[in-house]
């Protein structure tokens, strides 16, 4: 556990000590403070929609953090050649992959919530309430998500030597799964064997990253969600995050670093 | 003679990725012994399989065939690497990070605790002379200035054995004799060091013992007096071995 938060530890210092984060950070608050302070038709409701506006910002954000940051952190060392003096330390292969992986997660982690405190009390400056709940179960679910983005990210960086091609793919994949997995089985029901199968297969194998999203929670101060529920989908991304870290792992574990 | 560093029949093969290419062999059954307390160079022409040699030690390259052993463990377990200190040629650390944060983070890794931590570090820093650098990041320091962190890096864990990969390599000539004088230091302290270079006079002035390597094959190993023989120096019995013949001037 001491490597892995050693090797955590260096990835945050990474994120916090690199400008890009903080130009991120400073457009995405802008924007969001433009967009709060405008007052269109005097209508009340029109703050429902900025609130969604500046939600899909963050929400875009976080996905070029988490993307961005992972997709860089192997390639790096390889071409920095510092994972040689690295892995010439008792250091297993496995510490360092969970090590980048809790770095890039939890920097995710910090980044949002920077962003969720700042959402939150510009909303309250305008709504007069702030619902706690409804912002932690929206923030967890995020994270949570991110995790399964940052897992998934780490294994590309495994198998596409350059971080950019890694960081495109990442992004295709995420929005293809975000925009259209959750209506991939109504897409099968219209296919004739054996595209039906495959296809209901993929609906049933990706990780529906769909399900974290629950912005109307905040934008609409809706009900929480049952709290099994919402157990059962950390569950759920815990899951995912296994899974492609295995998948980290099992490439990882007999390459060459040379 | 007690073992420090041994390999046996090490082989290591590259596959070409591509059809048409044959199979690229590296090391062709290595055989090597260091002693503890020694200073062996490990001499060979570039492509000649030195740093190969050393991946596979460090864990880096798993051999096609054949086993390498340090301290007497398998060095396929992490804990082999317990005792090491490892140098690689040319390597930029964490540009945002400065000298005495990257000790740091080495010294975790190695379990140090925080007390041994803050009295290894300015030891460290003091020996390769980057005391005055130590806060700054290492994105602003020079090669030399990277190679001797690289070095502090190397020292961290008190290592009983210690591999540098062409540690002089891209130094300027007292960056060099910096380098010559710490490795003499280690040699004091009975420490191992096995280390490869072509610098062949600095070799032929520290080292104890010298293996010389060509083709993924052993040509030659002993001391250094016995390698040189009856030629003039380490340079001339070096390209002997190597079957590089001498061009008649024109």
């Amino acid at each position: 556990m001491k490597n892995i938060s050693a090797v955590a530890g260096v990835v945050i210092k990474e994120l916090y000590r690199r400008k890009d984060f903080y130009v991120l950070f400073i457009v995405t608050i802008l924007i969001c403070l433009v967009m709060a302070s405008v007052n269109i038709y005097n209508d009340a409701h029109i703050v429902r929609y900025l609130k969604e506006i500046c939600l899909d910002l963050i929400w875009l954000a976080s996905l070029v953090i988490a993307i961005t940051t992972t997709a860089r952190q192997i390639p790096a060392e390889r071409e920095n050649r510092t994972l040689l003096p690295l892995l010439a330390k008792p250091l297993t292969r496995v510490q360092l992959i969970l090590g980048k992986f809790m770095g890039c997660w939890l920097a995710c982690g910090l980044a949002l919530l920077c962003f969720y405190l700042f959402f939150g009390a510009l909303s309250a400056s305008r709504e007069h309430e702030w619902p706690l709940l409804n912002y932690f179960q929206a923030g967890m679910l995020h994270w949570f998500m991110l995790g399964i983005i940052v897992a998934f990210a780490l294994l590309g960086s495994l198998i596409f030597a350059a971080p950019s091609s890694n960081s495109t793919i990442c992004f295709v994949i995420i929005g293809g799964i975000l925009f259209v997995a959750r209506h991939l089985d109504q897409v099968a029901l219209t296919l004739g064997e054996p595209l039906r199968t495959i296809v209901y297969w993929l609906y049933f194998m990706i990780p529906h990253l769909e399900l974290f999203d629950v912005r109307d929670l905040v934008v609409h101060n809706w009900p929480l969600i049952p709290w099994t529920y919402f157990g059962l989908a950390l569950l759920y991304a815990a899951f995912y995050m296994g899974i492609f870290l295995i998948g980290a792992r099992l490439v990882f574990r007999r390459k060459a670093v040379n | 003679m007690t073992a420090i560093l041994r390999t046996e029949k090490l082989r290591v093969e590259y596959r070409s990725r591509e059809m048409r290419q044959a199979t690229k062999v590296a090391l062709r059954g290595l055989d090597l012994e260091v002693g503890a307390g020694e200073i062996f160079g490990f001499l060979g022409p570039n492509g000649a399989g030195k740093t190969t040699t050393m991946n596979v030690l460090l864990g880096f390259v798993p051999p096609t065939s054949g086993a390498a052993y340090l301290f007497g463990i398998d060095v396929r377990q992490p804990i082999a690497r317990q005792r090491i200190g490892y140098l690689p040629e040319l390597t930029y650390y964490y540009k945002f990070l400065t000298a005495e944060e990257l000790l740091r983070f080495y010294a975790k890794i190695f379990g140090l605790t925080r007390a041994e931590s803050n009295r290894r570090i300015p030891e460290l820093l003091k020996l390769v002379e980057l005391e005055h650098a130590a806060k700054r990041p290492i994105k602003s320091y020079s090669k030399g200035m990277q190679q001797r962190v690289g070095l502090a890096q190397a020292l961290i864990n008190n290592p009983d054995l210690l591999v540098l990969d062409e540690p002089t390599s891209g130094l300027d000539p007292l960056g060099r004799m910096k380098v010559r004088e710490i490795i003499q230091r280690l040699k004091n302290e009975g420490k191992t060091v096995f280390f490869s270079s072509h610098e062949l006079g600095e070799v032929e002035s520290v080292c104890d013992r010298v293996a010389i390597i060509h083709q993924g094959e052993l040509k030659a190993i002993g001391r250094v007096a016995e390698i040189t023989g009856t030629h003039a120096n380490l340079e001339k019995a070096f390209l002997e071995i190597i079957g590089y013949q001498m061009q008649p001037a024109s």
